[in-house]
């Protein structure tokens, strides 16, 4: 049997069903509309298991699931090494949003992350404590300031309303997702011209570590059908 | 390769390191997460195991010993001293290339005003004779050169400072240095902020850019701002100046002839003369320790990327290639300035791998 995890609520749920159903493989919701069970027909030997999409990364390098729809950001964020223990099918051209690093419009003298280190550095003398960036996205960007030298920053975790944490004086900057940019401008935040980390959408993962013994012909007959090109040690 | 064995091996390299005058010295496995992130910054977390500690805080798994060794120093330690350590290290591992996640070092710290090239010269032939027969190929460096040449550019100290501060990230140091050489262009929104910044004050700026949020106080980005408009003011590195930096930053050559090198651009760069006349002591102290300073290799950047303490002397082992040094250290002045609350003393020293030192003599 071949399991697929795919986001059990809401837009994400929804616009992978069409994209599966727009390829001849219809999923649906079984029994109650609140009940997370699932089921895939037009191929023999897929199970659909309905997950939370930020537990799909988890669960595909456990090896769990066969395959997972979920975000490039939840996937490079949460899994070290990711591309070692993942692999991209196929993406799917929805849930786009941009993880970005933002700071408050009234800084007129920070633009750039040059100005932002500048600006980090500036704070912690006159502060006593190195300026705070609230994010739930520790590692990618750890990783993107790290790449980009700068220093005299720390993380403090948010895990919702990451907006609001500037105002509210737990945090000096950002660094959250957007699609519009519509909540970083109401809550009186900027982007930084050079402070794109990541472009993120919908992807189809296939588990590396996983056992494909069961599971190879269905992958197989779902490849043709979604005409996906499969990556080496996958194929059968 | 089994634990044991590296265990004997860790042993050996201790008992070498006590028999060249070292008091050995434990430290707890456990250290304030705190200490370590103010130096370090936040990428030490992607490199040190943090947990919860319910009375303490945030604890970290002991990444190195040279932090708590030198706490342990400033608060009760005798001068001259030297030390010796033996214990485990545990560092987290990004890829899934099998490196150590827990591993022992053996280290070997001098703290001595006297003679800090003398020093240099004993930490660094101590551990080349300690490891003589395994072969390794040593690599010696000075990043007290190089911050040298930087205090001696003839630019602002708010400049200086800034490139000071980046030594040891060399890609934002690159970006700098080519900006204040006038070798890369101003930022577009810089120039856009400047032209602004001309008709009207930072104050009005400020407060025609929206609601103020934020601890950063609009007295903060206004000094800022004035910053910028004094830093534009400001003429660029001379070419010359800066091609001699340039030509520093990549000077990699045997040791012997790096000082010839040195001293020929010193007339020019007059202000890393002193700290080419300790390169000079240290390699007379080498030659003098039977060390083979003619064929040393000398690095002017070793150092730069690894870990943000090392101001002066830096060395390392290497074994075959793709491993990480078999061994390494360096120079640390300036840390114990950081961690001595005002006080502070030269130190010098490094750490063996003996788990490399054990898969060596296996693989021979």
């Amino acid at each position: 049997m071949l399991k697929i995890g795919v986001p059990s609520k809401g837009r994400l749920m929804e616009k992978t069903f069409d994209w599966f159903g727009a390829r001849g493989v219809t999923m649906r919701q079984t029994g109650n509309e609140r009940e997370y069970s699932g089921a895939v027909d037009g191929v023999e030997g897929v199970e659909l298991v309905l997950l939370s999409a930020g537990e799909i990364p988890r669960e595909l390098a456990a090896g769990r699931i066969h395959l997972g729809v979920t975000g490039t950001d939840l996937v490079r964020d949460k899994l070290a090494d990711w591309s070692k223990q993942v692999a991209e099918l196929a993406p799917l051209g929805f849930g786009h949003a941009d993880l970005i690093l933002a700071v408050p419009a009234c800084w007129i003298d920070v633009d750039t992350l040059d100005d932002l280190d500048a600006a980090a550095a500036a704070f912690r003398a006159a502060h006593g404590f190195r300026l705070r960036i609230a994010t739930k996205y520790h590692r990618l960007v750890r990783e993107f300031l790290t790449a980009q030298g700068v220093a005299d920053y720390q993380l403090v975790d948010s895990q919702g309303a990451t907006e609001g944490t500037v105002k509210n004086l737990t945090a000096e900057a950002i660094a959250d997702i957007t699609s519009s940019g519509e909540t970083l401008r109401a809550n009186h935040l900027k982007i930084l011209s050079d402070g794109l980390i990541l472009q993120s959408q919908a992807v189809l993962f296939a588990s590396r570590p996983a056992d494909w013994s069961g599971a190879r012909e269905a992958l197989g007959v779902l490849a043709d059908r979604l005409g996906l090109a499969l990556p080496e040690g996958l194929a059968a | 390769m089994t634990k044991a064995a590296i265990r004997a091996e860790a042993e050996a390299l201790f008992a070498a390191f006590q028999a060249a005058g070292a008091l050995p010295v434990e430290t707890e496995i456990l250290q304030p997460a705190g200490t370590l992130l103010d130096l370090y910054g936040e990428d030490i977390r992607a490199r040190a195991y943090v947990t919860m500690d319910p009375l303490r805080g945030e604890m970290m798994l002991r990444p190195d010993f040279t932090v708590p060794v030198v706490q342990a120093h400033m608060a009760h330690g005798a001068e001259p001293a030297r030390y010796c350590y033996c214990g485990e290290v545990f560092r987290k591992q990004e890829h899934l290339d099998n490196r150590a996640q827990e591993y022992l070092q053996v280290g070997f710290e001098i703290f001595d005003r006297a003679a800090p090239e003398a020093a240099d010269a004993e930490a660094f032939a101590l551990f080349a004779g300690t490891l003589a027969p395994l072969s390794l190929r040593p690599v010696t460096g000075d990043i007290g050169i190089l911050m040298a040449a930087v205090r001696g550019l003839e630019t602002t100290e708010r400049r200086k400072a800034a490139l000071l501060r980046h030594i040891w990230r060399p890609q934002r140091f690159r970006a700098l240095l080519d900006r204040f050489a006038g070798r890369a262009p101003m930022p577009p929104a810089r120039a856009h902020l400047l032209e602004r910044l001309a008709t009207g004050t930072p104050e009005a700026l400020i407060a025609a850019a929206g609601n103020m949020i934020g601890l950063r106080a609009p007295e903060d980005i206004a000094a800022r701002a004035a910053a910028l408009i004094e830093d534009a003011s400001v003429k660029p590195i001379s070419a010359p100046e800066a091609a001699l930096l340039y030509d520093l930053l990549s000077l990699q050559a045997p040791a012997r002839a790096a000082l010839d090198h040195l001293r020929g651009i010193t007339p020019m760069l007059p202000a890393i003369a002193p700290a080419v006349d300790r390169f000079e002591t240290r390699l007379a102290a080498l030659a003098a320790r039977g060390i083979a300073v003619e064929s040393l290799a000398f690095e002017a950047s070793l150092g730069r990327t690894s870990m943000e303490y090392y101001d002066g002397f830096v060395f390392s082992f290497h074994g075959p290639q793709g491993w990480p040094p078999i061994a390494s250290g360096g120079r640390y002045d300036a840390l114990t300035a950081v961690l001595g609350q005002g006080r502070s003393i030269p130190a010098v020293g490094g750490i063996i791998r003996p788990h490399l030192v054990a898969a060596l003599k296996g693989a021979v």
